[in-house]
């Protein structure tokens, strides 16, 4: 009989493992799912993982995954803070959107001065509108003991109808001959979030992403307020016994991924997008949840799992376009690493043990 | 010579690690109260556990009358006319005792059949129980006896009972001592687990002693002093906890007047509490678990706030004052719940050691965090009280019961509080490691700390205590000096037997 047995200390080779064995668990299974669609497996698990960095157009690709990385991993950061304490922000793509708004909008206030100081002034803006945007659940929850899950996730609704809004009024381009969607900001130089080196994809997104990755780095290991996360998360009552006030952990975590998540708007608004429109956000702030898990809620990892998430997206574009594979099939894929991910994670607490059961 | 009632030849159980039972035999014999004493992790409970079927030995044989006996399961112990009651209750406090009865039943008669039949027995036995009450607005005493009655339903020739008296008043105790002899003078056998010496001298006609798995030795428990039976249990001589002669300070922590709501439905709300203790003062507060114990631990520590006044450290008001701001002044606390509540079970010693550590010993500057300090001051802790670990490195839920809590203690003793609260400081601890934990407190107070210790264990607090107060549905008694308190004294400050007489034996 096979059961699980729990490790008396967390096992950290398998903490380490479990992510590479569940990449290895996905392909073998999305291989299999290929297969039963009637196309060629290594063939397609190939053109995902293999053609974005090594194939013939990898000049094009590469660029792209910093590109699609960069705002995963700097919401993804954000509300890792949050998810080690157990406070759920599900909201990401709503503060993700209001940040770009904000942000589009104070630059676009002081259209068409070339002021070096509007691109600081929409960071700014951007991390704001995240942060306020969070602050409702959290406010709410700490006032009234809301779930923080519902707020922020209805909250994502409602920032799709302000998005729809301005892009229809406030923030309209004047000279769009009534198309929908605001100015271009790629065309005005002082608040276009340029590439930093031509032809790498490398724009302030990625800057701010890396910068994030080891602000919480630092945070989780060397602070006291990433000490608090960290115990809340894992022993409420003893957090509480230690003197952690919950209230202000509510608000910095929310706040703080509020911020990020707003700034990963800004950056995308003002770079490789390039306008407010309504179709603007395509699900970073939903995937970076994905993101966030993947990478195991540590700085690191999620800077790896947000460089292989944007590896299957763009992989699952050229195996889509090359190899006529459905999209739903790519999404199956990658559910599947979150799920593979999960499973395995229990190995890190818990050993296999094939043997008769001893009754406790 | 008569054939014993159960006969236990060799037994051994191993698990990975540990060998819990090492080739363990002895004797029960028909109507006997047999006694079977031990430290924590000495193997009783592996050893009930295979007798009442739990477990399977690995080798050796059980002989009941004289036949092979080798339940497979408990069902088929229950059907041979073995019965046992847990330490931890196993009822539902939504339902009735008779519901709760029936439950473990096999074909369970008419409800009211039954409820006949619960009556009957409780009053035979001399146990008052109403059948009809619901188990959730029952005492803890009051739960054992559905279990003890659940029991007697069966008929059984033999009764286990693990830990009996742990949760009872002394009064309470008394009228379980009257029920388990009337058992006795029917014929009925006892096997009786506890490591409470006094008991067993009163109630037992002969006791086995299991020390790290194996039978070290018996004894007629009337005849052989406490002492004698304690240093048996632990294999060495014991260091008795030496008080010293104390003077006492200005008055260190002063509560007067608390009132708290409960923190949740099945929380106690603490009543009109008044409590002072003077440094260099010991304060022992008793009572039965449920009481009010954590609330009021929580009212000190800092993790309940309460009016400002209500609380006061040197005449200041702290009542207002959370948790780390009171490490700052000096009240340090240890609550009784290791994992979770005193320690986080996933987070390595050193991580644990930061958890109250950091403010009293430094170890953040500026919020940034040393470590290096904090590694040195978890080392610190298991040095000075041998918590046994490869280091400091390991997840507190490696270490085992006893262990933790010595470190837990350590932690906190260590930061040389001017007020320590601990909560049941060693439960779960060997005599040996409790003996060292007791002194470490006494030490404290002889340096001049204020110290509030309250406890389910009586000895431990006349042992320690200079004043004793008891905790009873959130009430606190008025303290009065712990010399020369009688039992019966205690157990009307602690409640009584919460309001029941014996019933007619």
């Amino acid at each position: 009989m096979i059961r699980l047995e729990k490790r008396p200390q967390p096992s950290r080779a398998w903490s380490m493992a479990t992510p590479l064995v569940a990449v290895i668990a996905t392909m073998i299974v999305g291989g299999l799912l290929f297969a039963a669609l009637g196309k060629p497996p290594v063939e397609a698990i190939r053109t995902i993982f293999w053609e974005p960095l090594f194939g013939e157009f990898a000049f094009y690709y590469r660029p792209q995954l910093l590109v699609k990385g960069a705002p995963l991993v700097l919401i993804a950061i954000g509300l890792s803070l949050g998810f080690r304490a157990g406070i759920w922000n599900i909201g990401a793509e709503g503060q993700y959107i209001m940040g770009a708004i904000f942000g589009a909008g104070a630059g676009l206030a002081f259209y068409p001065s070339e002021s070096f100081l509007i691109f600081p002034f929409m960071v700014i803006a951007g991390a704001f509108g995240g942060w306020i945007w969070a602050m409702i659940p959290a406010v709410l929850k700490t006032r009234f003991g809301t779930n923080e899950i519902l707020v922020s996730l209805m909250l994502v609704y409602v920032a799709e109808q302000f998005l729809a809004s301005v892009s229809l009024g406030l923030l309209k381009n004047p000279e769009g001959f009534g198309f929908p969607g605001s100015r271009n900001l790629q065309s005005w130089d002082a608040a276009h979030n340029a590439e930093l080196i031509a032809g790498t994809g490398m724009h302030w997104g990625v800057v701010a992403a890396l910068i994030a990755v080891i602000f919480a780095y630092v945070l989780l290991n060397r602070h006291m307020t990433g000490y608090h996360i960290r115990l809340t998360g894992e022993a409420p009552r003893a957090a509480k016994f230690a003197g952690v006030n919950p209230t202000r952990l509510v608000l910095f975590c929310l706040g703080t991924s509020g911020a990020l998540a707003g700034l990963a708007g800004l950056f995308e608004v003002s770079g490789p997008s390039g306008q407010i429109s309504i179709d603007f956000n395509v699900g970073y702030g939903f995937t970076a949840i994905i993101v966030a898990f993947l990478g195991r809620l540590h700085p690191v990892g999620i800077l790896l799992a947000g460089g292989l998430m944007a590896l299957t997206y763009i992989g699952g574009d050229i195996a889509q376009s090359n190899l006529q594979l459905p999209a739903a099939a790519i999404q199956v894929f990658q559910g599947m690493l979150l799920f593979f991910l999960l499973a395995f994670d229990l190995l890190t607490n818990f050993r296999i043990a094939i043997g008769k059961p001893e009754v406790a | 010579m008569t054939v014993p009632l159960l006969s236990l030849q060799g037994l051994t159980k191993a698990y990975p690690g540990v060998v819990a039972n090492d080739t363990v035999s002895f004797d029960i014999g028909e109507g006997e109260v047999h006694a079977l004493l031990g430290e924590n992790g000495a193997g009783k409970s592996t050893l009930v556990k295979m007798i009442y079927g739990l477990v399977k030995p690995d080798s050796g044989k059980m002989l009941l009358r004289g036949q092979p006996y080798e339940p497979a399961e408990p069902r088929q112990a229950r059907a041979d006319g073995i019965a046992m009651v847990f330490q931890h209750f196993s009822l539902f406090d939504a339902l009735n005792v008779a519901e709760n009865i029936a439950l473990g039943m096999e074909n369970p008669p008419e409800m009211r059949d039954l409820a006949a039949r619960i009556r009957e027995v409780s009053e035979t036995y001399g146990l008052p129980l109403d059948p009809y009450r619901t188990v959730g607005d029952l005492s803890a005493g009051e739960r054992q006896r559905v279990e003890i009655i659940r029991c007697l339903l069966q008929d059984p020739k033999l009764l286990i009972m693990d830990e009996p008296t742990s949760v009872l008043t002394p009064q309470e105790v008394e009228i379980l001592f009257k029920t388990l002899q009337k058992l006795q003078s029917e014929g009925t056998s006892i096997l009786y687990i506890s490591h409470k010496l006094e008991e067993i001298r009163t109630l037992c006609d002969h006791a086995t002693i299991l020390r790290l798995g194996k039978n070290v030795g018996e004894c007629t428990p009337s005849e052989t002093s406490a002492r004698d039976m304690a240093e048996m249990m632990v294999g060495s001589t014991l260091q008795t906890p030496e008080r010293g002669s104390r003077e006492f300070g200005a008055v260190a922590m002063d509560i007067s007047g608390l009132s708290v709501p409960a923190p949740s439905a099945f929380g106690t709300a603490l009543k009109n509490v008044h409590l002072t203790v003077r440094k260099g003062e010991i304060l022992g507060i008793g009572g039965v678990a449920g009481n009010g114990q954590d609330e009021l631990l929580g009212v000190l520590s800092g993790e309940t706030l309460t009016e400002a006044d209500a609380v006061k450290l040197h005449g200041e008001p702290i009542g207002k004052l959370g948790p780390t701001a009171r490490r700052r002044l000096g009240v340090l606390a240890a609550p009784e719940e290791r994992l979770g509540h005193a320690a986080a079970p996933d987070m390595s010693l050193t991580e644990n050691a930061m958890l109250t550590g950091s403010v009293r010993e430094g170890l953040e500057k500026n919020g940034f965090l040393d470590w290096g300090a904090t590694k040195d001051f978890a080392e610190r802790i298991i040095k000075a009280f041998d918590v046994r670990t490869p280091g400091p490195g390991n997840a507190a839920r490696s270490l085992s019961g006893g262990n933790l809590q010595k470190f837990v203690i350590g932690r906190e003793v260590l930061q040389d509080p001017d007020v320590l609260v601990v909560n049941q400081p060693t439960w779960g601890v060997d005599a040996a490691a409790a003996a060292a934990i007791r002194q470490s407190l006494l030490d404290l107070a002889a340096k001049g700390a204020a110290v509030i210790c309250i406890s389910q264990d009586l000895d431990e607090l006349m042992e320690i205590s200079d004043s004793f107060a008891a905790l009873n549905e959130g009430r606190l008694s008025a303290p009065r000096e712990a010399a020369g308190l009688t039992v019966d004294e205690i157990g009307l400050m602690m409640g009584g037997a919460h309001g029941m007489e014996v019933a007619h034996v």
